[in-house]
């Protein structure tokens, strides 16, 4: 393994404040060391928002309509999400949990791939290779090890791959963040992790999860950098993120993002928000929303007027009625698909039970009456 | 050193016929593998500069390099779940997890991840790995250092697991394991590791498959890992009494050889399992009841089983009345109904 100098302990420190390029209303911040994406990357940007925003609408009215058997919605971390795959070039590699559809859906995926896990027709409905993302993990933390090891092995390869490997506040908590910050920075390898702190784990608060000053803190004793920034301000997200990114690239080692942003909405829909927390405290973050404050600030820069938001507006329906279709068509399920994926070759007793099976649906489907 | 994927393959050492230890074949097989295909890594806790602490990795570091064969933090979840990763990336991690009870913390990226990974991506993502583990008691070791898991991972839909009981299906065995588009639990039974017999390293196994270990008319013996050995010896000692007991090496716990192991029971009419493990919900309960399934009209007898007790393992002085020996195994050969003129006919 290559030999990797040591940091200073000054430099692997997150700021106090997070990293903030533009304000809630909308105004443009200076920063000493980040400077904000040209309107360009942000009008991308803006239109990923949009995008994501009608996503997680339509996705939850097709939860309610009973097309999808869940959905956890990221209203209010889209800046999160698509900033996470703005910032990755071709040959990057996005690891996301089942929060981040809005992140995968950037990357290229088609939303209704991207729902074939919530709408019940299989794990993961998208290929991996051909979008370069990981299916959405589940269970929490488990997926950073697996972003470490593929980095490991792009630079065992000599490759300069970039994964980034998202994760929430609640999953700072689990064995495998320690085991795979310690990993990355142990191993310096190209990955970069990106907390999005939306303040709740289901329904256990922030201040449950940790005691320290900030979970971007935790990096310094991995020896990693860590840097806080502002989760509904894209531009200081694609700021942070790209400049994390660009490091891992040239060599520079793993390091960690924590996004400070808010679940807008329940954890899912099976879960009632109003039993642990106020509704005054969601409503005071909407004067934060990630939306209305770049769309103020690109309107004030002359680069986004009502004819581009109204075909922003229209792009983000087609999406979303294409899901929509993609998700009342009825899905042709092929029952020998239970047998045909558990390993490469399948075992004689697997082949007894899809027998079994076949049987007992020939005889289901027999006509009534017929003997 | 940087190895891409479609470099070419390169020869493995001049295979060779020759009387070694299960743990040098096990080394052997290492080498072999690592110098055969460069996508081949070898990693976990102290298998570099100390070639583990049962020596099966031994000079792997010093031939191949710490790019070939790396010690890692002190972390099973972490061993584990990278060499996820890295199978993603078209990688072929071998892992080592030291000793079976220290391999729990990587259990949820196993059960979650190594074993569904194929699974749930319809394939696309496959998880050539495999997961070597000391397994099995035998050896004096004190707690959390002789459990033998092997129910976790067979229970397990996904995972290859098996184990071998002699110096060649170690190095065939383990040679097949890695080149196994899926992820294989390989069990070494730590009592054989020092055990010797002879290796052509020209030979391959086929993961899935048992072998008979001793041929046999009477009763039939199935078993796997240390305990091959003690069936052996019992069925030594059977012979001198008159009733030939033949042994099975199941060998592969999942998926495991029906074929064999029916045609074997239904040949004798007789049969007991024999495991290490707690026999409650057990490997052995599984053999026990295929065997019944499948050949309840020719047994002469009930199958029983011969396995460790529902204990945790027992401390070092006391495992010798924990471990099934040949004495229990006779006891439950001599259990099976039998009637006198075939036993004198045998």
């Amino acid at each position: 393994m290559t030999q990797h100098a040591l940091h200073p302990a000054d430099d692997l420190l997150p700021r106090d404040i997070p990293v903030q390029l533009i304000d809630p209303t909308g105004a443009p911040v200076t920063d000493e060391h980040f400077t904000r994406p040209d309107n360009d990357a942000l009008l991308r940007a803006y239109r990923g928002l949009v995008e994501g925003r009608r996503i997680n609408d339509q996705a939850n009215a097709l939860v309610r309509q009973g097309r999808l058997a869940v959905y956890p919605s990221s209203h209010g971390q889209e800046a999160c999400q698509v900033a996470a795959s703005q910032v990755l070039g071709d040959r990057d590699w996005l690891f996301p949990t089942y929060r981040d559809s809005v992140a995968v859906i950037a990357r290229g995926v088609s939303p209704a791939d991207t729902m074939t896990l919530l709408k019940g027709d299989w794990h993961s409905g998208y290929d991996s290779h051909e979008h370069r993302v990981a299916p959405q993990a589940t269970p929490l933390a488990t997926q950073l090890l697996h972003a470490v090891g593929f980095a490991q092995a792009a630079k065992h390869r000599g490759e300069d791959t970039v994964v980034l490997a998202l994760c929430g506040d609640g999953a700072t908590s689990e064995g495998d963040f320690h085991e795979a910050m310690n990993f990355a920075a142990v191993f310096h390898v190209p990955v970069v992790f990106f907390v999005q702190n939306n303040e709740f784990a289901i329904s256990v608060p922030l201040s449950r999860q940790t005691a320290a000053p900030s979970l971007a803190h935790k990096a310094i004793g991995y020896g990693m950098p860590g840097q806080r920034v502002d989760g509904n301000d894209v531009a200081a997200v694609l700021a942070v993120l790209g400049e994390a990114v660009d490091r891992a690239r040239a060599g520079g080692g793993p390091s960690l993002v924590e996004a400070h942003t808010y679940r807008m909405q329940a954890h899912t829909n099976a879960d009632d928000d109003t039993r642990y927390r106020e509704r005054e405290e969601v409503q005071a973050w909407i004067a934060r929303d990630p939306l209305t404050r770049l769309r103020t600030y690109l309107t004030a820069e002359g680069a986004l007027d009502e004819e581009t938001e109204a075909a922003l507006a229209a792009g983000a329906e087609e999406i979303a009625a294409a899901l929509r279709d993609a998700l009342n068509a009825d899905s042709e399920l092929d029952p020998e698909d239970l047998f045909r994926y558990v390993s490469t070759t399948r075992s004689p007793q697997l082949t007894e039970q899809w027998e079994q099976l076949r049987g007992e649906i020939d005889r289901s489907i027999q006509p009534t009456g017929g003997h | 050193m940087t190895l891409m994927h479609d470099e070419p393959r390169v020869e493995v050492d001049a295979p060779v016929v020759q009387t070694m230890t299960m743990a040098a074949a096990l080394n052997r097989a290492l080498a072999d593998a690592i110098t055969e295909d460069p996508n081949v890594v070898i990693f976990g806790e102290d298998v570099g500069a100390l070639g583990g602490v049962f020596r099966i990795t031994d000079g792997l570091t010093e031939r191949f390099g710490e790019e070939r064969c790396f010690d890692t933090p002190l972390a099973e979840s972490g061993i584990m779940g990278t060499a996820v990763g890295m199978a993603m990336n078209g990688m072929r991690p071998v892992v080592e997890m030291q000793f079976d009870a220290f391999a729990l913390p990587a259990f949820e990226q196993v059960v979650s991840h190594v074993a569904k990974l194929g699974n749930r991506t319809k394939g696309a993502l496959r998880m050539p790995l495999v997961i070597r583990i000391p397994f099995g008691g035998g050896i004096g070791g004190v707690e959390h250092h002789c459990d033998s898991s092997e129910a976790y991972y067979a229970h397990t839909p996904g995972l290859t697991v098996v184990s071998p009981s002699t110096p060649q299906d170690a190095y065939s065995l383990l040679r097949a394991a890695i080149a196994s588009p899926d992820p294989v639990v390989f069990l070494e039974p730590k009592k054989l590791y020092w055990s010797k017999g002879e290796v052509d390293t020209s030979l391959t196994a086929e993961l899935g498959t048992a072998r008979i270990a001793r041929e046999g008319t009477d009763v039939t013996v199935l078993t796997y890992g240390a305990s091959v050995g003690t069936a052996l010896e019992a069925a030594e000692i059977a012979a001198e009494e008159g009733r030939s007991v033949q042994v099975i090496d199941v060998r592969s716990l999942s998926p495991f050889d029906d074929a064999t192991v029916t045609e074997a029971v239904r040949g004798t009419g007789r049969a007991i399992v024999v495991a290490e493990a707690p026999g409650y919900v057990s490997v052995a309960s599984e053999i026990q009841a295929r065997v019944f399934e499948r050949c309840f009209e020719f047994l002469e007898a009930p199958v029983r089983r011969v396995t460790g007790f529902d204990t945790p393992y027992a401390p070092p002085k006391l495992e010798h009345w924990y471990l099934p020996d040949a004495d229990r195994i006779l006891d439950a050969i001599d259990s099976l109904h039998w009637d006198d003129e075939e036993a004198d006919a045998s």
